[in-house]
């Protein structure tokens, strides 16, 4: 009875200690205290008058893209696992597990089933180094082995990976860590993008992907905008705004849209047409400068 | 002992009521609750998932690739009033609004030409009389269909 209460009020002692220790990082005064409460519930109430969620297209959302516009697979594109050890500060790890996912994303699309495991088990390496608890533990890469001949089943895999990461980054207060890793992903599908055109410049699909990437990287940089004051983030919207440079010189026309059901379906279609020109020497810089920016991330 | 099981009990309701733990909730619920009405599209792994009370709005930004069949899926908990979601073009045009269609959750569609949409969530006001303003998690989740299972 005496050890069942010991217990209990072991258990009672360290809950209590979690619970209130979670909101009081610092020492304060009573009246400072209020102050702060105050002044972050106005904060809080302000935020969730009007929250904003910036989605970036997914690095399998782009690996599925490139394949519709007849990409071709090529190893040599990718950031070789090799270079894991290369990464010790927490950006390059951020950078590196978006960039990783995008490879991830890329082979599983083209059925590498042996460099999938291998680039699972890389971003595994990195989300754990980056303390994100879970993302990716051993049960999925087992998972993955099980279910290695079927397409459907390794994106559901990366698909749960990519957001046990990506929620647990958010839910602890690390959004901008997320913004990092998602930013990897995004640099590393517009380099292996626009590598892959380099070699087969009459791929007009794969050149329209491309120039629709000024489009996400608006909403890349509208979310690395909302953490400006991060250091980190500070480094890389820079060399995003440099991209985004090439992109203002692309002029794009796009008619009005109109939205048609189909009835039997019950799919809408938002019909509308776009029209650009995108010359061949700024398509030549925009490569070299993805190429630079991505190869720096990898180094 | 009870005296020491109230107390456990207590302690146990405050860890789990704290809003650190009911964002954590809002993950569970977007998997569990939100995920499977993706199906047959595959998610495309971001999560976006928050706490809303009634009237309050959230708003997601994303680009969608022409040729691509999406599917978005915006979801409350089912102790909130409706939640109504419009999608709006760039220069917030409405191009679908699920209070046409019963709040229906889920709304498919594909672009002629690659777009940024906004998609705009707003819980509503409950009609119900009472002090108490309700809150709870809101999750929206876009799908894209893998084409090679689509059947033309």
């Amino acid at each position: 009875m005496y050890k069942t209460k010991l217990q209990l009020g072991s258990l009672i002692f360290l809950m209590s200690v979690f619970l209130f220790s979670c909101n009081s990082p610092e020492q304060t005064n009573p009246e400072e205290e209020i102050d702060q409460e105050i002044n972050e519930q106005i904060t809080e109430d302000f935020n969730q008058a009007k929250q904003v969620f910036y989605s970036l297209p997914s690095p399998i959302e782009t690996a599925m893209l490139m394949k519709r516009a007849g990409a071709k697979y090529d190893e040599n594109l990718l950031n070789s696992i090799t270079n894991i050890p290369n990464y010790s500060t927490t950006l390059s790890k951020a950078l590196n597990l978006g960039i990783y996912s995008a490879d991830l994303s890329f082979v599983s699309m083209f059925d590498q089933s042996q460099a999938s495991i291998k680039y699972l088990s890389a971003t595994k390496r990195l989300a754990d180094d980056l303390g994100i608890l879970n993302a990716v533990d051993q049960s999925y890469i087992k998972r993955m082995e099980n279910n290695i001949n079927s397409r459907d089943s390794l994106m559901e895999i990366i698909s749960e990976t990519f957001m046990n990461s990506n929620a647990f980054l958010k839910e602890n207060k690390r959004p901008e860590l997320a913004a990092i890793v998602l930013a990897g992903g995004w640099v590393e599908g517009l380099y292996i993008a626009t590598q892959i055109t380099k070699n087969t410049s009459e791929n007009q699909e794969l050149r329209d992907r491309i120039i629709d990437q000024r489009l996400s990287l608006t909403t890349l940089l509208a979310l690395l905008d909302k953490y400006k004051n991060d250091e980190n983030i500070k480094i890389i919207s820079d060399d995003f705004k440099k991209i985004q440079k090439i992109y203002d010189n692309i002029d794009v026309n796009t008619s009005k849209i109109k939205a048609v059901v189909d009835e039997e379906s019950n799919v809408t279609t938002l019909e509308s047409t776009t029209s650009s020109t995108f010359s061949e020497d700024d398509f030549v810089v925009l490569s070299n400068l993805v190429s630079e920016i991505r190869n720096n991330y990898t180094k | 002992m009870k005296k020491y099981s109230i107390i456990l009990v207590a302690i146990l309701g405050l860890f789990f009521l704290s809003p650190q733990s009911a964002k954590a909730q809002c993950k569970t619920f977007a998997k569990t609750t939100c995920k499977s009405e993706l199906l047959p599209y595959v998610h495309d792994g971001i999560y976006n998932a928050t706490v809303l009370s009634e009237g309050e709005t959230v708003e997601l930004y994303k680009t969608f690739y022409s040729g691509q069949e999406y599917r978005i899926v915006v979801c409350g908990d089912e102790s909130l009033p409706p939640v109504e979601f419009q999608i709006l073009d760039g220069d917030r045009n409405v191009l679908f609004d699920n209070k046409d269609n019963d709040y229906s959750q889920i709304w498919d569609f594909k672009l002629g030409a690659s777009q940024m949409l906004v998609v705009s969530i707003q819980v509503q006001t409950s009609e119900e009389m009472s002090d108490e303003i309700k809150s709870g998690c809101v999750a929206v989740l876009v799908g894209f269909m893998n084409v090679e299972n689509k059947l033309e």
